[in-house]
């Protein structure tokens, strides 16, 4: 063995052992001791990151929750009531069942319902269109149908409808993360109660304007007129600024309030067929 | 010649109409007078429907020191108060007159020989500036009472007068200069008083040889003012690139010109306070240009405020059936009509009408790194980089790369090769970090 091999070998070993001591003593000194709980809840959730529960992602959401120690006030839409009560069984907590929530659309402006009056072929964002002008179709209150919500989607839940302009909520992909809320300038979607066999009744209008110019812009518009209001027997309905809106806590389901208004504006989702009573008396009457 | 140095851009001018003399429009049969024609808080009405009011009466007054008072343009009965169309398409509130007649308030005086004299003190100038509602007719719509009102601790030193309309097409500053010069002239000796300079400098820009020749003949009768004509280019009309242009000064950022001891006023700003002092008469009428290559009559009318845009078309000869967009105000800056029945405000300077050929926009492409909008930005700063962290959120990052320092002149997506909406994205980014700036300052 030659001389240079040795000193190669000591003065390396010595540099190696020196550099050993160092790093286990800064790896000490910074040392960051993590719960182990908060790994175990983030491995629970769906790791989706969509932000629904109102944190940056999945991981705050379990550090949030591993630091109160409690999960009230916590929940991950995606995940849903299951994700949720595994989570609980982990950590031997408790959780409040959550109704599930479903975004809903609140505007039918189509082509055909509030046709265009003037075309925008400027920069394709509803942000920067918001800001410009009231809409194709005239209402300053409904879609303006760029697809911000769309693009805003993680989940592929949403897609434009060309035939309307409207975007298109898919039921059965849509987690209720409020994304799209959040990215609407107009404030168009609400997250509203799934409801028993995924029925829904709401107003799908949210114009404030008085009744003349609401309907001048569009035919199927709110006008205010307080129909559903006198209708509906359990108070579910509220009428503010010319506008109906559905409390989705005190809606019964019972869909009275559908037929009675004259604009078409109350929506109803996965019901059956009515049976066809009306029509025949009115066939009847015609005879 | 003078100029700005950083940036801008020279489009094709087309100042079809420099050559019509102002007209004055008939008086149409309803006008709609928005409380809101200006910068700062809406006015409120003092008057209510069914009320009789006459020319130049006050219907509104401003609400708050940003604010300005808003008159009747016409006489004859307020028919309603109610949420109207804008010309975005939005309702905002206006007053609705029948015009019957023309009859005017008492205390205006209508001659129109020349009043040289001005006794008032500089704070009397400034109140009747307030009282008689005028404001900045370049565009911005700015509470001129505002700007003539030097903040404590400063020092204005000299009193820019802007004519230099620098938007094509457009040539309403053109005609006043020509047609109403000494009023303009003695105007300017009025601001000069109120914010006591003695010195002050209209810049006009070379493409208008007629006005530089009859102003520089004009101004020898005024001590302090002087003429000086600039190299054409946009968008020299700016506030900042006006100053840097004719005294060499920068105003620093986010800071107002009076920091370098500058005051900047439209030449329509300088003929409506001769109007206001010298004459009582308040801001109810304006020169609106009305252009387009395809328009039979392309002109400049004299206005009553409220009047419907569809009413100045019809007089220029009708809207050409090829028409695209019509555009309220200059093609860089202002911003397609919805409805052509919106009335013209306080700010309305142009009403340009684009053949559909020229109406369309390009198509969006990749951004190809050319730099271009880098060269031509007028403030230094990066669109290219603006806008796509403006389309991505990252608002922190775009108040450090000045996003508040963009003047929206436009020169980025004018010259873009690629077609790239980079002032759209800009527009919106700087929406929300102003609001991002402003919560940030209430904690």
């Amino acid at each position: 063995m030659n001389e240079i091999t040795l000193i190669s070998v000591v003065s390396l070993g010595a540099i190696g052992s020196v550099a050993a001591i160092i790093l286990y003593m800064v790896a000490q000194k910074f040392k960051v001791i993590e719960d182990p709980r908060i790994d175990i809840v983030a491995d629970k959730l769906p790791g989706a990151n969509c932000g629904g529960c109102g944190l940056a992602g999945c991981r705050a959401l379990a550090e949030a929750i591993v630091k109160a120690e409690s999960l009230e006030g916590m929940n991950c839409p995606p995940g849903g009531n299951e994700v949720m009560k595994d989570i609980a069984a982990a950590l031997g907590l408790e959780a409040e069942e959550q109704d599930p929530m479903i975004a809903v659309l609140r505007c039918n402006g189509s082509r055909e319902n509030s046709p265009p009056k003037v075309k925008y072929d400027s920069h394709m964002t509803c942000a920067f269109a918001h800001s410009l002008f009231a809409g194709e179709g005239g209402c300053p209150f409904g879609c303006l149908g760029c697809g911000d919500c769309v693009v805003a989607c993680a989940f592929d839940a949403m897609y434009m409808d060309p035939a309307t302009g409207l975007p298109v909520i898919i039921d059965d992909k849509c987690v209720a993360c409020g994304a799209c809320v959040k990215a609407c300038p107009r404030s168009i979607i609400e997250m509203r109660k799934k409801g028993k066999k995924d029925r829904r009744i709401f107003v799908s209008c949210i114009n404030k304007e008085k009744g003349g110019p609401a309907k001048k812009n569009c035919a199927v518009a709110c006008i205010g007129c307080g129909k559903c209001v006198k209708e509906c027997k359990f108070d579910a309905i509220t009428m503010e600024n010319n506008l109906a809106y559905i409390d989705f806590n005190k809606c019964t389901l019972c869909r009275k309030c559908v037929p009675v208004c004259p604009t078409n504006a109350i929506h109803e989702l996965n019901f059956p067929p009515r049976k066809p009573k009306v029509e025949v008396a009115a066939e009847t009457a015609s005879e | 010649m003078k100029t700005f140095k950083l940036g801008g851009v020279h489009p094709p001018e087309n100042k079809l109409s420099e050559k019509a003399p102002i007209e004055v429009l008939a008086i149409p049969a309803v006008v709609s007078i928005p409380v809101s024609q200006h910068l700062g808080a809406p006015a409120s009405p003092v008057v209510a429907k069914g009320d009789k009011v006459k020319t130049g009466q006050l219907i509104a007054k401003g609400a708050g020191f940003i604010s300005a008072n808003i008159h009747s343009s016409v006489s004859g009965t307020v028919v309603k108060i109610d949420d109207m169309p804008d010309s975005s398409g939005y309702r905002k509130k206006a007053i609705v007159i029948n015009v019957e007649g023309d009859e005017w308030d008492e205390g205006i005086d209508l001659g129109s020989e020349l009043v040289r004299e001005c006794n008032l003190t500089p704070q009397e100038i400034t109140a009747r500036v307030n009282e008689k509602g005028i404001v900045g007719m370049g565009g911005a719509t700015f509470p001129s009472h505002v700007k003539l009102m030097v903040p404590p601790g400063k020092k204005a030193e000299v009193l820019i007068i802007n004519g230099v309309e620098c938007e094509p097409y457009l040539t309403s500053d053109h005609r006043l200069m020509l047609e109403k010069a000494d009023e303009m002239l003695v105007g300017i000796t009025i601001q000069m008083k109120a914010l006591g300079v003695t010195k002050a400098i209209i810049g006009i820009e070379n493409n208008k040889h007629d006005a530089i020749e009859h102003l520089s003949y004009k101004v020898k009768d005024y001590p302090g003012i002087s003429v000086e004509a600039l190299k054409v280019q946009y968008p020299q009309g700016g506030e900042k690139q006006l100053i840097k242009a004719l005294i060499n000064r920068e105003v620093p950022s986010g800071k107002l010109p009076i920091e370098v001891g500058a005051v900047v006023h439209n030449v329509g700003t300088a003929f409506a306070v001769y109007e206001a002092v010298q004459k009582n008469k308040p801001l109810m009428e304006r020169v609106v240009t009305v252009t387009g290559k395809n328009l039979k009559k392309p002109s400049n009318f004299l206005v009553r405020i409220g009047t419907p845009v569809s009413e100045l078309i019809e007089a220029a000869g009708g809207l050409p059936t090829d028409t695209g967009k019509v555009v309220n105000g200059g093609p860089m800056m202002g911003k397609a009509i919805t409805n052509l029945e919106v009335p013209v405000t306080k700010g309305t300077s142009g009403i340009l009408i684009f053949p559909e050929r020229e109406a369309a926009r390009k198509p969006v492409q990749n951004c190809i790194r050319c730099a271009r909008c880098l060269n031509v930005c007028p403030m230094g700063l990066e669109p290219y980089l603006l806008s796509v962290l403006a389309d991505k959120k990252r608002l922190e990052e775009c108040e450090v790369e000045r996003i508040m320092d963009c003047i929206e002149c436009g020169s980025c997506l004018y010259i873009c090769p690629s077609g790239r909406p980079l002032l759209d994205q800009i527009r919106v980014g700087k929406a929300e970090v102003g609001s991002m700036i402003r919560k940030r300052s209430q904690h």
